[in-house]
C-alpha cells in the first residue's frame, strides 16, 4: 500500500482541518432551505417588497451562516484538542481561521441558497442537498492531498471552493501545517468565489416567489 | 361626476404575464386614482396575485409596461418599493416574537430613522388597535389581530400605494368588519390608495371605489358597484360576479391556490 504523502504531520492532524470544514459545509449546504420555508410562509415576499436592496438580503443570509459556523468550529476545535491534535493558538492563525470559517459558511449557504432559487420546493432541495455534498467532499483535498488524484479530479478539486478552504485551514490550524495554494491564494479564490455566487444568487432571488 | 384626475397611483400599459403556454394576465390597461380603494375581483385563477406581483416588482412582465406612484416597475423597482406596502395572501407576522418587535424588525427593514421608530410603531398598532396586545407574543394574537399586525407593518413607511392580496380570506365575520373599518380610517387618515384583490363580492361593495372583474387574465368589466349592478341588471352583487365572470368561472380548479387558501385558513384558525 502507498502511504499518503501528507507532508509533515501525521494523518490526524492532515484530517482535523478537512473534519471542520466538512462540518462547516455540511450544515451551510442545507441553509437554502430556511429561504424555501420563508417562502412558504409569505415572509420572503414581504422583504422582497420592501426597498432593501435583493444583494443585501443575499448577504445577510451569507452573514448569519457564517456566524452560525463559528459555534461549530468551537465544538471540532474541542474535538481536536481531545484527540491530541497540536493545534496552532498563535493570535494570527486563530484569526485566519475564524475567517476561513466564515468565508466557507458564507460561500456554500449562498451556493445553498442559489440551488433553492432554482428547485424552490423543499423536497427537491433535500434530494439536491444530499446528493451534492458527498461530491464536494470527496472532489477536494479534505481528505487525500491534490498530489495523488488522477488528472480529471485534479481539475475537479481545483474548481472546488472548499479545496481552498482546507487549504487555508491546514496551513492555519495545526502546528507545522502547510499551504499548498498559497494562504494569499486562497483567500482570494474564497472571495472572489463568494462575491460571484452573491450577485449570481441576488439576480435569482426573486424567481423563489415567481 | 368628478372629472378624472390626473393624479394616478398605478397606471399599466398592455401588462402581460405568462408562465409556458399559460396566459396569466393578458395586455391588462389598469388605471387607480389616487386616494381610492381599487379591487380586483375574479374568481381562483384569474390573475390577481400575478398582476400584484408584477406591481410590487417581484415578478418581472413577459411584456407591456406600469407605473406605480410616478415611479415605472420596470426602470425604477427600488423607488417603487420604497413607496408601496404589500401584504401577501399568506400571513407571516412572527409567531415568536411580539407584535411590537414584528414592526421594529420592518420599521428597520424599511430605514425608518431611528429616533422616529418607536412612536411610528406605537401609532400603527393604536391605529389597528392592537395596543392592549403591543407586547403580546404574535402566536397568541387571533386571526383577525395578525392581519391588523400585517397591515400596520406594511403601513409603517408610510406608503403611498398599499397592496392587499385577499386581506380578510379566513377570517370570521366579526374580524372582516373590524379590517373593513380599520382599512378605511387609513384612507381618510393618510390618503392610502388601496389595491385590493378578493373574492368576495360583499367586501368589494363595502369597501372599494372602484372594482374590475377579472377572468382568466382580462378585465371582463370595471366601474363603481352601482354601475356594475346596473350594467349586469341586478341587485346583487353576487349576480354581478356570475354575470361578469361566468357561473363555472371556476372550470380549472387550482389546488395550489386552495391548498393555500385551507392553510392559511389553519392557521387563522
Ligand atoms: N409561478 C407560476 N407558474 C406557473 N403558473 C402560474 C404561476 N403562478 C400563477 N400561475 C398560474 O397563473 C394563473 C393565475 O394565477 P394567480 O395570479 O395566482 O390567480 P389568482 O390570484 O387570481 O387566483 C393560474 O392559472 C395559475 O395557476
Ligand atoms: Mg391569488
Amino acid at each position: 500500500m502507498r502511504a499518503i504523502p501528507t507532508g509533515n504531520l501525521d494523518y490526524f492532524s492532515f484530517l482535523a482541518p478537512g473534519i471542520l470544514a466538512q462540518s462547516v459545509l455540511f450544515i451551510a449546504i442545507f441553509y437554502g432551505i430556511n429561504v424555501i420555508w420563508e417562502k412558504d410562509l409569505g415572509i420572503l415576499q414581504k422583504l422582497l417588497a420592501s426597498p432593501a436592496p435583493r444583494s443585501a438580503l443575499v448577504f445577510g443570509k451569507a452573514v448569519s451562516a457564517g456566524m452560525r459556523a463559528i459555534a461549530q468550529a468551537a465544538i471540532v476545535y474541542l474535538m481536536a484538542l481531545v484527540a491530541g491534535v497540536d493545534l496552532n493558538w498563535s493570535p494570527l492563525a486563530l484569526g485566519g481561521v475564524l475567517v476561513a470559517i466564515v468565508l466557507g459558511a458564507a460561500l456554500f449557504s449562498t451556493f445553498s441558497l442559489m440551488i433553492a432559487c432554482l428547485v424552490r420546493s423543499r423536497e427537491r432541495f433535500m434530494g439536491i442537498g444530499q446528493v451534492m455534498t458527498m461530491p464536494l467532499f470527496f472532489a477536494s483535498n479534505a481528505i487525500y492531498p491534490i498530489s495523488i488524484m488522477p488528472t480529471w479530479l485534479k481539475i475537479v478539486a481545483h474548481i472546488n471552493p472548499l479545496s481552498y478552504q482546507v487549504d487555508l485551514l491546514r496551513a492555519l490550524m495545526v502546528v507545522g501545517g502547510t499551504s499548498t495554494f498559497g494562504i494569499g491564494i486562497d483567500f482570494l479564490m474564497l472571495t472572489g468565489m463568494l462575491v460571484a455566487l452573491i450577485v449570481v444568487t441576488s439576480k435569482l432571488y426573486p424567481t423563489i416567489v415567481q | 361626476m368628478p372629472q378624472p384626475t390626473t393624479d394616478i397611483a398605478i397606471q399599466t400599459d398592455r401588462l402581460t404575464r405568462s408562465f409556458g403556454s399559460l396566459v396569466a394576465v393578458k395586455e391588462l390597461n389598469m388605471t387607480v386614482r389616487s386616494g381610492e380603494i381599487f379591487g380586483l375581483l375574479g374568481p381562483n385563477g384569474a390573475g390577481k396575485t400575478t398582476t400584484i406581483k408584477m406591481l410590487t416588482t417581484m415578478l418581472p412582465p413577459s411584456s407591456g409596461v406600469a407605473t406605480v406612484a410616478g415611479h415605472s416597475i420596470l426602470g425604477d423597482s427600488i423607488g417603487v418599493r420604497k413607496r408601496i406596502g404589500y401584504v401577501s395572501q399568506m400571513i407571516s407576522a412572527d409567531g415568536a416574537l411580539t407584535g411590537f418587535e414584528n414592526l421594529l424588525l420592518f420599521a428597520r427593514i424599511y430605514g425608518v430613522p431611528r429616533n422616529e421608530r418607536k412612536q411610528r410603531i406605537d401609532e400603527a398598532l393604536a391605529f389597528m388597535g392592537l395596543t392592549e396586545a403591543r407586547d403580546k407574543l404574535v402566536r397568541t394574537y387571533s386571526g383577525g389581530m395578525i392581519r391588523r399586525l400585517e397591515i400596520a407593518l406594511s403601513m409603517l413607511h408610510r406608503p403611498e400605494v398599499l397592496f392587499l392580496d385577499e386581506p380578510t380570506i379566513g377570517l370570521d365575520p366579526a374580524a372582516r368588519l373590524q379590517v373593513w373599518k380599520r382599512l378605511k380610517e387609513l384612507l381618510e387618515t393618510f390618503g392610502t390608495t388601496i389595491l385590493l384583490t378578493t373574492h368576495d363580492m360583499e367586501e368589494a361593495e363595502e369597501l372599494c371605489d372602484r372594482i374590475a372583474i377579472m377572468k382568466e387574465g382580462v378585465i371582463a368589466a370595471e366601474g363603481s358597484a352601482e354601475e356594475l349592478k346596473r350594467r349586469a341588471g341586478t341587485g346583487s352583487m353576487n349576480q354581478v360576479f356570475i354575470h361578469f365572470a361566468g357561473e363555472f368561472s371556476d372550470s380549472k380548479p387550482n389546488f395550489r391556490d386552495i391548498n393555500r387558501a385551507r392553510r392559511t385558513a389553519k392557521r387563522l384558525g
